[in-house]
């Protein structure tokens, strides 16, 4: 993959016009920025990491044995992959739809789509419980069915989907909008099925945009707070998450415990950073 | 294999992009279908390989009509303008996947690509990605990839124009050598008329969504069968005006009209390279200007009584001499072409 990446692009560096030299203003300039992320960044990482590892790594392992935080965990690992893996064929989908086809609504729809980034978490959960509350008709007929959706692991699951749908959407679409259509149609003159034209041409240069998308969607529904303490209900062992987990902690005054599943968190999401970007570089490469 | 498209009418929405077009192209000929941009040629490319459905009329390819077949089933081989090679497949991958699909045996399909490799001139670049070829290279294994499964039928969409002139001409040549090899009947779509009458032996004039005329390449320049394939075949003189006593006369020009009823409005092309013009006193018109255009020259005059003129010659013709702005020529036509004027002109 190094190998295609290097001869799609022509090498960084050499005459490229972006470096520039550094002059006094420039080392001034670049002290000024690395400090200011630093203070906001890299300070509080560091805090919060020697706070959460001051028992040693051990000292991690004893706060997931705290009541309810491993199953914590659990449920929130579970339910960010499930609901990104989810996303990533219906995000895939939609951003098909969005480039691929002129219709009534089109530009509505992709404003839609931003829509999550845009409004509180914290009120996408109200939306949720005011749909699927106990109280409402349709909250009730879920009930009835022996499936609730408010205060139960089905609502967690309908916030992170919504949480983390643009992700995908957002990350297969300029890949998409470079693709020639007449690759598809080549590929069914030359007798391929709808599948195998899916499968072989349309899918492999998607690829890297929809496995990116879908770990951006997966690390920030792991960091999702707002909607799920409106939505979930928080009964530890059954629909507590982690961050809501953290967040009991923290009012209950036990910061270490909170800092040390919180260095668990930040773990994943910093382990997941390279191949988010790795994947985007990958991405762009395709764009030929 | 020849083809028959039979009355073929296709609109998208209100816009009619062909209307009741007929081909005729005949089994192992080269054939090119030449218009102006967005008159329609693609669309009946399209609707021959089955990518779009006509909505009257039929297409029958080997005497067999393939209306109702898919566009995977007609075994047509498709070139496409930017040629749409698949991005993530090598040279060797693109050529073998029409195999591949169709389930060939995998050494049958490894021959298939090599040959297709060597004829095509493409060794050497087998495990290249598309994006690490020249246009000409893409080109070619856009052609190889096509010709894979043996298709019945070539159809190429604008194959030259997503390369450079240099190349282009070049690749023509290296068309028409293949065609020669092959003998599959193809039909090629182009907006630039030196590229249909230099490779095509067949060319089909489409405007507007309507073909206009349909011939050999010289059948079509020496003898254009409307005003439009007369304009669209190289620079024109135009001049109306009303036949009487069975002669078109516009200023000095006199064009016989056998059978033309007097008063019938008709007009007059004729092309700036089909006169001869020399200085002489008093002539008949005056030049304006004497323009330089690489090797030809073209020069602007106004005729007495008919108006402005245009003709070309090549840049060393003896024509030319004491050819200046302001002296007074004479003008020999050698063809001159009338066409009936729908409407009234402007009075002669």
């Amino acid at each position: 993959m190094a190998a295609l990446m290097g001869t799609v692009r022509p090498s960084p560096g050499g005459a490229s016009p972006a470096v520039l030299k550094p002059g006094a203003a420039g080392i001034a300039g670049r002290g000024l920025f690395a400090s200011w992320l630093s203070l906001l960044v890299a300070l509080p990482l560091a805090v919060l990491a020697w706070h959460g590892l001051e028992g040693g790594p051990s000292g991690v392992l004893a706060a997931l044995e705290l009541p309810y935080a491993w199953e914590a965990l659990q449920l929130t690992l579970w339910t960010s992959a499930v609901t990104a893996i989810l996303n990533a064929v219906m995000g895939t989908a939609t951003a098909w739809v969005l480039v691929r086809y002129r219709f009534w609504g089109r530009s509505l729809l992709s404003m839609l789509v931003d829509l999550p980034l845009a409004i509180p978490t914290l009120v996408a959960g109200l939306m949720i419980v005011n749909l699927f509350g106990p109280q409402t008709p349709l909250g009730a007929w879920c009930k009835g069915l022996g499936f609730p959706v408010a205060f139960a692991v089905p609502g967690i699951v309908l916030a992170l989907l919504f949480i983390n749908l643009p992700f995908v959407v957002r990350s297969v679409e300029p890949v998409l909008m470079d693709l020639d259509p007449a690759e598809e149609e080549a590929a069914v003159i030359l007798g391929a099925r709808t599948w195998t034209t899916l499968r072989r041409v349309l899918l492999p240069p998607l690829a890297p945009a929809i496995a990116g998308g879908t770990l951006q969607g997966f690390a920030r529904a792991l960091a999702e707070f707002g909607s799920i303490v409106v939505v979930s209900g928080n009964i530890p062992g059954r629909t507590l998450t982690s961050p809501v987990f953290i967040f009991g902690e923290v009012e209950a005054g036990r910061t270490e415990a909170a800092a040390a599943v919180s260095v668990v968190l930040l773990a994943i999401a910093i382990g997941l950073q390279p191949a988010v970007r790795w994947l985007n570089r990958l991405a762009g490469a395709r764009h030929v | 294999m020849g083809i028959r498209v039979e009355h073929i009418t296709k609109r998208f929405g209100s816009f009619v992009a062909v209307q009741d077009v007929s081909l005729q192209i005949r089994p192992g000929e080269l054939s090119a279908l030449l218009g102006p941009s967005g008159g329609g040629k693609s669309t009946i490319l399209r609707i021959i390989s089955g990518l779009e459905t006509a909505d009257e009329g039929r297409v029958v390819i080997d005497g067999q009509s393939v209306d109702h077949l898919h566009a995977r089933a007609r075994n047509i081989g498709f070139v496409f303008q930017h040629y749409a090679l698949f991005r993530h497949m090598t040279v060797a991958q693109n050529i073998g996947f029409g195999l591949e699909v169709r389930k060939a045996p995998k050494e049958s399909r490894r021959r298939r690509v090599a040959d297709l490799i060597d004829l095509l001139g493409l060794q050497g670049l087998e495990d290249r990605l598309p994006s690490q070829l020249s246009g000409g290279q893409r080109q070619r294994v856009a052609v190889a990839r096509a010709l894979a499964p043996e298709p019945k039928v070539l159809l190429l969409d604008e194959p030259f124009s997503a390369v450079d002139a240099q190349v282009r001409e070049e690749l023509r040549r290296w068309l028409r050598r293949l065609h020669d090899d092959l003998h599959v009947t193809s039909i090629f779509v182009t907006h630039d008329q030196s590229e249909a009458f230099s490779v095509a032996d067949r060319v089909f004039i489409i405007n507007e969504g309507r073909l206009e005329q349909s011939g050999t390449p010289l059948e079509v320049l020496d003898d254009p069968a409307t005003e439009f394939v007369a304009r669209f075949l190289g620079e024109v003189n135009v001049y109306d005006g009303r036949v009487h006593e069975g002669f078109l006369r516009v200023g000095p020009i006199e064009v016989a009209a056998r059978d033309v009823a007097d008063g019938t409005p008709m007009r007059m092309i004729l092309r700036a390279y089909d006169l001869k013009l020399w200085r002489e006193e008093p002539g008949v018109g005056v030049v304006r200007r004497v323009l330089l255009l690489g090797d030809r020259v073209k020069v602007e005059a106004v005729l007495d009584g008919a108006g402005p003129l245009f003709a070309q010659f090549p840049r060393r013709s003896s024509l030319l001499k004491g050819i200046e702005p302001g002296c007074r020529i004479a003008v020999e036509v050698s063809t001159a072409r009338l066409y009936p004027l729908p409407a009234d002109p402007p009075g002669p």
